[in-house]
């Protein structure tokens, strides 16, 4: 990081001094200076190390065996996906503990599992708070003010994209397309999309979830699902019948 | 009769033997690659008939040992008719295919390639051990362009620490995944893996450990890039700086291939040589790396004990006071014991010299089964090759995974595809593969014969039963009757054309020796050394005999060997010897191989080779040797066992001879002790006076037990 750092200290540099005289210098990089979403390499800390245990409770052991079961038992590690998901429900996130669990469960080298958690983004191996807040900025989304929403979470909770709140509360991440264009902008509350969002209408629902008030997942706006904002701009009138527009003679 | 019948009615299991023991071919098809008619084997795929066409076609991920990845896209060819370019190593044959391996289009496309490797492909090349047997330097030489058109920064990634053998530096990976191929297929042990996407994607463990495979250096050699290098000699040389000397690793009773890179008189390194029949292209890492300790605890004078301290003398006054002692001891008080890493050579000369005086007490440097007139009783019969074909293996007494990691990795083959399965008797151990755990103690041997496990079953059904023995266990009391009693309870064990009755030896010296004759005294009623009757000790590199207090202090004890060790401690004259790496000399593998090595550098200071010094001393003794040149001795080791000159030949026991020897055991009718077998090896990592000598040998002993007492993680599990 340490030798990434003074490269691109030296980049802009560079580029500043070929703004000012318009040289030739050719600058080492010349893209933005972009960081990696997470680490892909554990270290044990206080929150996080394979001492932790974790088991499924009786209920997710009871789901666990049916989605095992849905495979040839000598296939049963294509049952890590959904069985990840399912410990990471339960925990919260997806800890060393937890993967450590499933590779044991599935009788796979812990390392098999690891490696599908570290590639798939939507396993927070670190922890989330309790409300995990993914902001779609994809591009109908951005279009529709995306941005504005992700600043005003980030002034309303004091924290910044990828950060958690010191209450554990609220962790705030940008996502990709979360599949909900039509509603742009949306975000999603841990299983819930919440769409057509303002700013204002961004800073009630925080307030609420941080009030533990009740929430109702939806379009904020007070639209039907994906129904037109406005009133019906098409199919307005009765639909033609039969041979319409067709050649009299046939 | 009976099989055939189940065959055509239930169809399930379709086991039927082979006239062969090796790999099944498939039908041959016709193909052309650039024009050139090539019959290759259906299913293989077009780098392969490529190769066979006498075409070399680059490549980074494609490894013909290691599964197909497909990843690299550098052996990008071109196919007639096909709309695109084909990745080679991933694309099967198909009759009639016409394939072009060098045109335009492949070149751009390979060039692209390499730019995109390139990118992010650190330009530090003057400072890589790779430097110079560097596959991307060498196809970049070819396909690189001379300036990049790449703008951004380069890629950063953590090196990551795998222990002490295997050095990393990330940045340079391109991500070939040969390695994590490796691990998990070959290895089994299955804790590399690529974690992390795109941009980000790196190989490694995830959570910091050492690799715990006892084969992890050969990732070294399958690197195509700097990013995994040797630990023990890093900086220490460069590739071309090296003189090779093809020879035979003595760090187990495989017997590997090998070849030893020195630059003056300094080992560099040991890397892996190919021979399909024995350790195919990989190389144990107690072979690789304990080369080191050739360096250390040298003996290199010769030594005679003065008022209880070890002071240098001239070879001929130790000489003269060996031969003095010789003479002046009754023959039947004297023994000689043969060494864990004793050459054949020198086992013949020393034979032949202790005869002549008249002794006959020649043992081996650890319990052994007396019964060696038949070499079947001793040898790994079914060959190393022969693994392959069997189709249930039974393991007594043995843990190949330290005994001989490289023959573990040939055992997980038949366990890969699914064609065998496998058993233990005896202490239950942390092997790369599932199995049956009969029990620890001999016993289970005797219930198997009975037929009171479920395994007795699959071993009777079985077309190529496999029962491998470890040495160690073998020599326990009887052992060798009960499993002579299992061998006749299993029909399809010892046939014509196959005999899978196979003892796994622990040392690199010890089929040599027994071939020769020693270890087949039975005065003492046991093979060990008992020091209470021998008044005159001759210790040819055998360490394990004092490390166990076995040699008597009133005995006078000569110690010939290269390193000062236990065995140097206890003697009264020390000869010195050479290494392994010093001398041309016959060493037999646990199959019965014969495989000879080549002086790669000189001994140390006045050591000489070991034969020699049998022969100096022999004319100091007055009883001079019949040969005094290399010829000469290895005409008289043809006399006392032709398989010792035939090199690199097989001699399988005739099937006569070897039931003979199972009936004499069955007739003994011994029955096996009650305790726990006893396994050969304790710590994989300091067996033998080279790796005890070996700082980096200690430093891995040291990194395996750190992670044993650290991880909680069971590690006995399967990889794939």
């Amino acid at each position: 990081m340490f030798a990434r750092t003074k490269l691109s200290a030296f980049s802009l540099a560079a580029r500043n001094a070929r703004t000012a005289q318009a040289s030739t210098v050719r600058s080492f990089s010349g893209s933005r200076f972009a960081r990696s979403g997470a680490i892909f390499v554990h270290r044990d800390t206080p929150e996080n190390n394979p001492s932790i245990p974790f088991e499924f409770d009786a209920k997710n052991m009871a789901e666990a065996k049916v989605l095992i079961g849905k495979y040839p038992p000598q296939y049963k590690k294509a049952a890590m996906i959904p069985l990840l998901h399912l410990a990471q429900k339960q925990n919260g996130w997806t800890s060393i503990s937890v993967m450590n669990y499933i590779a044991k469960f599935l009788e796979v080298p812990p390392m098999r599992v690891y490696e599908v958690a570290t590639f798939y983004t939507m396993f927070n191996r670190s922890p989330v708070g309790k409300y995990f807040l993914q902001v779609c900025t994809t591009t109908p989304c951005e279009l529709c003010g995306a941005s504005q929403i992700v600043k005003t979470i980030e002034k309303h909770l004091g924290i910044k994209v990828g950060e958690t709140t010191s209450d554990k509360l609220f962790t705030l991440v940008e996502v990709e397309c979360a599949g909900a264009c039509v509603n742009a902008p949306v975000i999603s509350v841990n299983d819930d999309y919440f769409e057509d969002l303002t700013p204002e209408a961004t800073v009630a629902l925080l307030d609420s979830l941080k009030a533990g008030k009740p929430v109702t997942p939806g379009p904020v706006s007070g639209r039907r699902n994906c129904e037109p904002l406005g009133n019906q701009t098409t199919l307005t009138t009765p639909p033609p019948g039969p041979g319409f527009m067709l050649r009299s003679d046939l | 009769m009976l099989r055939a019948a189940a065959q055509r009615l239930g169809g399930t299991i379709a086991k039927r033997r082979a006239f062969h023991t090796g790999a099944r071919l498939q039908k041959e098809i016709e193909m052309f690659v650039d024009g050139k008619r090539v019959m290759v084997e259906e299913g293989s795929a077009i780098i392969q008939a490529a190769e066979k066409a006498g075409v070399t076609i680059p490549r980074f991920c494609y490894h013909e040992r290691l599964g197909v990845a497909g990843n690299c896209r550098m052996c990008l060819v071109e196919i007639e008719k096909a709309p695109k370019l084909a990745a080679s190593c991933a694309m099967p044959v198909m009759p009639g295919m016409r394939v072009i391996t060098e045109s335009a289009k492949i070149k751009q496309a390979r060039e692209g390639v390499m730019e995109f490797l390139l990118a992010n492909h650190p330009l530090d090349c003057p400072i890589c051990d790779q430097g110079g047997e560097c596959d991307l330097q060498d196809q970049s030489m070819r396909y690189g362009a001379d300036r990049g058109r790449f703008g951004e920064a380069k890629r950063a990634v953590e090196d990551k620490d795998i222990g002490p053998l295997v050095r990393t530096t990330m940045t340079r990976c391109i991500q070939c995944t040969r390695c994590v191929r490796f691990i998990n297929e070959v290895a089994g042990t299955g804790e590399l893996g690529t974690t992390g996407r795109g941009n980000d994607m790196q190989i490694g463990t995830y959570v910091s450990r050492a690799l715990a495979s006892e084969l992890s250096g050969n990732i070294i050699d399958l690197c195509p890039v700097g990013a995994l290098t040797a630990k023990p000699h890093a900086f220490a040389a460069r590739a071309w700086e090296l003189t090779p000397t093809d020879s035979v690793d003595v760090m187990d009773a495989l017997g590997s291939n090998i070849r030893v890179d020195a630059r003056g008189a300094e080992i560099i390194r040991v890397v892996p040589r190919t021979n399909d029949a024995v350790n195919e292209e990989w190389l144990a890492d107690k072979g690789r790396f304990a080369c080191d300790g050739l360096k250390r605890q040298r003996l290199t004078v010769p030594l005679v004990r003065v008022d209880g301290r070890l002071e240098p003398a001239p070879w001929a006054d130790a000489l003269q006071l060996v031969a003095a002692r010789l003479r002046a001891t009754p023959p039947d008080r004297v023994r000689a014991v043969a060494g864990d890493l004793a050459d054949a050579e020198a086992l013949v000369a020393l034979k032949d010299l202790l005869n002549a005086a008249g002794c006959e007490r020649l043992g081996v440097d650890s319990p052994t089964n007396s019964e060696i007139d038949v070499r079947a009783a001793y040898t790994f019969n079914a060959s190393v090759a022969g693994i392959e074909a069997a189709d249930a293996v039974l393991l007594i007494g043995t843990n190949p995974r330290v005994e001989a990691p490289v023959l573990n990795a040939r055992l997980r083959k038949p366990y890969l595809a699914s064609t065998a399965t496998f058993a233990v008797v005896g202490p239950a151990c942390d092997l790369t593969y599932d199995y049956a755990h009969v029990d620890a103690t001999a016993a289970g041997i005797d219930a198997l014969a009975r037929g009171q496990h479920a395994f007795a079953a699959e071993l009777r059904a079985a077309d190529r039963p496999l029962i491998v023995i470890g040495a160690r266990a073998l020599a326990e009391p009887g052992v060798a009757a009960a499993v002579a009693r299992l061998a006749a309870a299993v029909p399809a064990l010892v046939t014509r054309e196959w005999n899978g009755l196979s003892v796994l030896q622990a040392a690199a010296g010890r089929t040599a020796a027994l071939d020769i004759g020693y270890g087949s005294s039975k005065q003492d009623g046991s093979n060990r050394l008992d020091g209470s009757a021998a008044r005159f000790v001759y210790l040819l590199g055998a360490d394990g005999v004092a490390m166990r207090g076995e040699v008597d202090p009133e005995a006078f004890v000569v110690y010939q060997g290269h390193h000062g060790d236990a065995g140097a401690q206890a003697a009264d004259v020390v000869l010195p010897g050479a290494a392994y790496t010093e001398k041309a000399a016959t060493f037999v593998n646990t199959e019965g191989r014969a495989q000879r090595t080549r002086q790669a550098v000189p001994a140390p200071g006045a050591a000489r080779e070991d034969w020699r010094i049998v022969r100096a001393l022999s004319d100091t003794a007055g009883l001079p040797l019949a040969y005094d040149d290399i010829a000469g001795l290895r005409a008289r080791m043809a006399d006392v066992c032709p398989s010792l000159v035939s090199v690199g030949a097989l001699e399988p026991t005739s099937l006569e001879i070897a039931r003979l020897a199972l009936d004499h055991q069955i007739k003994s009718g011994e029955e096996v002790g009650a305790g726990e077998l006893p396994l050969a090896i304790d710590d994989y990592y300091l067996t033998d006076v080279v790796s005890r000598a070996s700082r980096t040998m200690a430093r891995a002993s040291a990194a395996q037990r750190q992670q044993m007492e650290e991880t909680a993680v069971p590690r006995n599990q399967q990889a794939i």
